[in-house]
């Protein structure tokens, strides 16, 4: 185990590499939720606004 | 049965189909990652030691040519639907076009970080002022400078014209980038990169490249059309079919 983690001594380079991707791709999964949401209650808004201000 | 594709240039017939297949290309991405991962950890260790011993770092290798070549795709794809959009005045297009530049600049910068990371320990050095690095480079500035030209102008419209037009015109970097390797002499050009050949990569090795590429392709399509739900949602926010969407997805979204 602590054999993959080294990494036969590149385990910086290796690990440096592929953690900034993991780090990114998952930011961008959540940043995209996150945005989601924000329109939804967004929207969700002001089509319950319109309503009240027509009926 | 006969499919009608024009209709799905419609945002309200899109939104629905994207919604169906993001599930899709997730489940794809995750699978491709995993065994591409496996693959390229576990199934090429005879590559260490030996006669041409190679390092350890040369498992960057998985991630680094599949995210540079996402780089330069997602930017042909952008591009692509930028000019359809210029030509055909599509909405739906130049949205396609927004959704793909944050995941191209991502893979941009992840293909110039993991080089980085590669490029030091192989190298000597983080950074140089190679041909494919500097052009690679560039390209990430093509993918910034497209979305601060569209946030900059307030006219979604001609936000969107405006930034296609830089889109096409930056289209120039893709095979500046490609043909960046194609020294003749090390001895006459600065090029670290070396020539590259699919045919001579070691069938094991490529098998997980092209496996990680694949992944990296189905994440680009899952995040580009979550995006571009998004996007369709904020612009046809006065549509009819939004509207019912909203009163009652709401609860069950």
């Amino acid at each position: 185990m602590s054999d993959f983690i080294s990494q036969g001594g590149f385990g910086f380079f290796v690990w440096g590499a592929y953690g900034m991707v993991a780090l990114l791709l998952v930011a961008e999964i959540i940043q995209l939720r996150l945005w989601q949401r924000t329109i939804w209650t967004r929207l969700g808004r002001l089509m319950r606004m319109r309503d009240a201000g027509v009926e | 049965m006969t499919l009608n594709w024009f209709k799905f240039a419609s945002p309200a017939s899109f939104y629905p189909l994207a919604g169906r297949l993001i599930p899709l290309f997730w489940s794809l991405t995750v699978a491709l990652v995993l065994v591409g991962l496996y693959w390229g950890f576990f199934q090429t260790t005879d590559h260490l030691g030996g006669s041409n011993p190679q390092k350890e770092y040369y498992r960057i290798i998985f991630v680094h040519v599949p995210a540079a070549w996402m780089s330069m795709w997602l930017y042909l794809v952008m591009v692509v639907w930028a000019a359809i959009g210029l030509v055909f005045n599509t909405r739906l297009s130049f949205m396609m076009a927004k959704a793909i530049a944050p995941t191209g600049a991502i893979f941009t910068f992840l293909a110039l970080w993991t080089g980085a990371f590669w490029g030091r320990p192989s190298w000597g050095t983080y950074w140089d002022w190679d041909p494919r690095l500097t052009s690679e480079l560039v390209l990430f500035f093509l993918y910034i400078g497209y979305m601060a030209l569209h946030a900059a102008i307030d006219d979604i419209r001609r936000a969107d014209r405006a930034a296609a037009l830089l889109a096409l015109v930056g289209l120039v970097m893709v095979p500046v980038i490609y043909w960046s390797i194609n020294c003749p002499d090390p001895n006459q050009c600065a090029a670290l990169h070396q020539r590259s050949n699919l045919t001579r990569i070691d069938g094991n090795i490529l098998f997980s490249m092209l496996t990680m590429t694949l992944g990296l392709w189905m994440y680009s399509f899952a995040t580009s059309l979550t995006r571009l739900r998004g996007l369709i949602l904020e612009r046809e926010s006065e549509a009819q079919w939004v509207r019912e969407l909203i009163e009652h997805g709401e609860k069950q979204r």
